[in-house]
């Protein structure tokens, strides 16, 4: 049993003349015990709902929430045990930074000198030791949200949700803090839920990440889960620095398996064996099918392809290579340097077993081999 | 335009200075008349150095006019007290029903919300003397005529627009997620409103419970058709100045004088959230 249960839940938003909103669709979701949890996707995807459905400030539309095997999703928020840190920040503007911090232990009657080393350390941690006796209002945004940071931390509660809890930060304190929270969360066991657009970040701090798209989860795992093994186009495209390259290919039957082809330029030949009952299926009902291969999976240099350069970026560490393949724009990343320039034709290598196969719904029939 | 060059300055302080005498001059006379005796205020051409007497206010507050035609009864110190217990029995009526709907208003949306707070607010638009017939032929079926409780209650018409507009502007300027966590923290949804965003809102709600106040003060019509002598405020009061023997110029500037008093100290306390209050409500909604 998880630590935190959400079942089939939807969430409909009404307003008047208009048709209602569905924000979440039939979401399933089962958070464990001690896990950190990161809902990433574009805005309005339906992250914040989810978040806001759990913390009890919007209802569900349909479903089910339970939260240490209580069932919460009736409960007002004061009696779900779960602490949140606001986009907004939200703070007590009368209040100053060590009262804001200190609220909810106060209104838990834990003792004065508790609740001040509690308040102190977790200062400590997120850096704001210096500000403690400041109000909200003569606070930086980034002050603010660590502030609010601390004052979700400091609780006692079965459940963290944190909503872009550090797009406030310049990026080396947030990479510092990052590392802190996760160290803390990890120490004291706790479940945390993070909303976030950002894939670095959620690859930083979470154990599982859920991708959400239009309201549905689209896959929920760890990060070489969805890395390697997406579960769809949107999460393969999604999911990855440069994205992933997908290419439009004709399907024919042949020897053994199936040619995939762009043209003349380019064919694959995938084997039968490399595909499970549904893949085989999907391949032998289409025409066309979609195909994607990573950036970092292209080598450069060798190989049957062409790749004509469109741009080549040396970013200290990696080159970016752009070019045009059979009709489609390539982006391949190689951890050398590359002497080409654009106009140039250069040798390229596309293996087949370094495909993603994908089927006319868009989900994956056949994952690239593991490297 | 140059702000700061000599003649802009002084042209800046002749435009002023008019201003000021154009809106200052009446006042200004009121308070010299409220010195004067009835002749001294009836001659022509008038004068500005005079002897003053304090007569008119000892007529005032003694309650005794004394007149060519005899001595009268004067109740003003009796309307005076009726307009403080009305005003401020208005305004607290309408803080108790009004901070609470604003709330609700800026922030849950409900079916014709919309049309309800705007049907309120035209409760300001419509002329009194519209609902002032009707109003008088109910209040007399009701037993309600020359009553307290009633005039509080037609009073609602000019505080709790006032207040529900003004408040709710301030409520949606406060951050629904303050409240949220604050209930997160373990509190309950009355306790949100009570202890977050009232106290947040505290300046809003000061600024439109003193701007009813003034409009409760200053109201004439209302008082003057609903209720009675010994029930009727200040600005009722006034009337009986126009005696069978003569208008009693001297008295009704004393009147005024100690009516306006209390309202003008109370805008010029408080006139920086009177100024916020005002533009907010303007803006907002």
């Amino acid at each position: 049993m998880g630590m935190l249960e959400i079942r089939s839940v939807d969430k409909l938003y009404h307003s008047r003349g208009k048709p209602p909103v569905h924000a979440v669709r039939a979401l399933d979701m089962e958070v464990k015990q001690g896990e950190i949890v990161a809902l990433l996707g574009s805005s309005g995807c339906g992250k914040t709902s989810t978040l806001r459905m759990i913390a009890g400030f919007e209802s569900v539309s349909a479903g089910s929430i339970a939260l240490a095997q209580r069932p919460i999703h009736d409960l007002p928020p004061a009696k779900r045990k779960v602490a949140m840190a606001f986009e907004g920040y939200s703070l007590y503007p009368p209040l100053t930074v060590r009262e804001n911090i200190g609220f909810a232990l106060k209104a838990q009657q834990l003792s004065r000198a508790e609740i001040a080393q509690r308040v102190d350390s977790i200062a400590r941690l997120v850096e704001i030791e210096d500000i403690l006796d400041h109000h909200p209002r003569a606070l930086s945004g980034g002050q603010q949200q660590r502030v609010s940071l601390a004052r979700a931390l400091v609780r006692d509660a079965d459940l963290y949700l944190l909503d872009e809890p550090m797009g406030q930060l310049e990026p080396q304190l947030r990479a510092v803090l990052r590392g802190r929270i996760k160290g803390l969360l990890a120490e004291r066991g706790m479940t945390a839920i993070f909303v976030t657009h950002d894939q670095t970040e959620a690859s930083a701090l979470a154990d599982r990440i859920a991708v959400m798209e239009d309201g549905v989860l689209q896959q929920f795992g760890s990060e070489r889960e969805l890395k390697n093994r997406p579960a769809n186009l949107f999460v393969a495209s999604f999911i990855g620095e440069p994205p992933m390259n997908l290419l439009d290919m004709a399907v024919a039957q042949e020897e053994g398996g199936f040619r995939l082809s762009v043209g003349s330029d380019l064919a694959f030949h995938i084997s039968r064996q490399t595909l499970d009952v549904t893949g085989q299926q999907a391949l032998v009902q289409a025409e066309r099918t979609k195909v994607g291969i990573r950036p970092q999976r292209i080598a450069i240099g060798s190989g049957e392809a062409r790749l004509r350069i469109v741009s080549n970026q040396w970013l200290g560490d990696q080159s970016h290579v752009a070019g045009e393949c059979a009709g489609h724009l390539l982006v391949a990343v190689t951890s050398g340097k590359i002497a080409a320039r654009p106009g140039d034709i250069v040798p390229c290598a596309l293996e087949a077993r370094n495909l993603h196969i994908f089927g006319a719904d868009g989900v994956c029939v056949r994952h690239a081999e593991a490297r | 335009m140059d702000h700061s060059s000599l003649a802009g300055r002084i042209f800046r302080g002749i435009a002023l200075a008019l201003v000021l005498v154009f809106f200052m001059f009446p006042i200004v006379w009121i308070l010299l008349m409220s010195f004067q005796s009835n002749e001294q205020i009836l001659r022509i051409p008038p004068r500005l150095l005079f002897e003053p007497t304090l007569a008119n206010y000892e007529a005032l507050i003694s309650g005794q006019l004394k007149t060519a035609a005899g001595n009268l009864q004067l109740t003003f110190m009796r309307n005076l007290m009726n307009s403080f217990i009305l005003s401020s029995a208005s305004v607290i009526l309408a803080l108790l029903l009004g901070v609470p709907a604003a709330y609700a208003f800026a922030r849950f949306k409900f079916k014709l919300g919309e049309t309800i707070a705007f049907t309120l607010l035209s409760f300001r638009f419509a002329p009194p003397l519209l609902v002032l017939l009707p109003l008088s032929l109910y209040y007399q079926q009701l037993g309600l005529n020359d009553t307290y409780f009633g005039i509080v209650w037609v009073y609602q018409l000019i505080a709790l627009p006032l207040i529900l507009w003004i408040v709710r502007g301030y409520f949606e300027d406060i951050s629904p997620d303050i409240e949220h966590a604050y209930r997160l923290a373990g509190h309950s949804w009355r306790e949100a409103f009570t202890r977050i965003a009232v106290p947040l809102a505290g300046p809003g709600i000061a600024a439109a419970g003193l701007l009813s106040f003034i409009f409760c003060w200053n109201n004439f019509v209302f008082a003057l058709i609903l209720a009675s002598a010994d029930k009727q405020p200040v600005t009722v009061g006034a009337l009986a100045f126009v005696t069978a023997s003569g208008i009693q110029y001297g008295q009704i500037a004393a009147a005024i004088v100690l009516s306006v008093t209390p309202t003008l100290l109370l805008a010029l306390y408080a006139q920086r959230y009177l100024v916020e209050g005002l533009s907010l409500g303007a803006v907002k909604g």
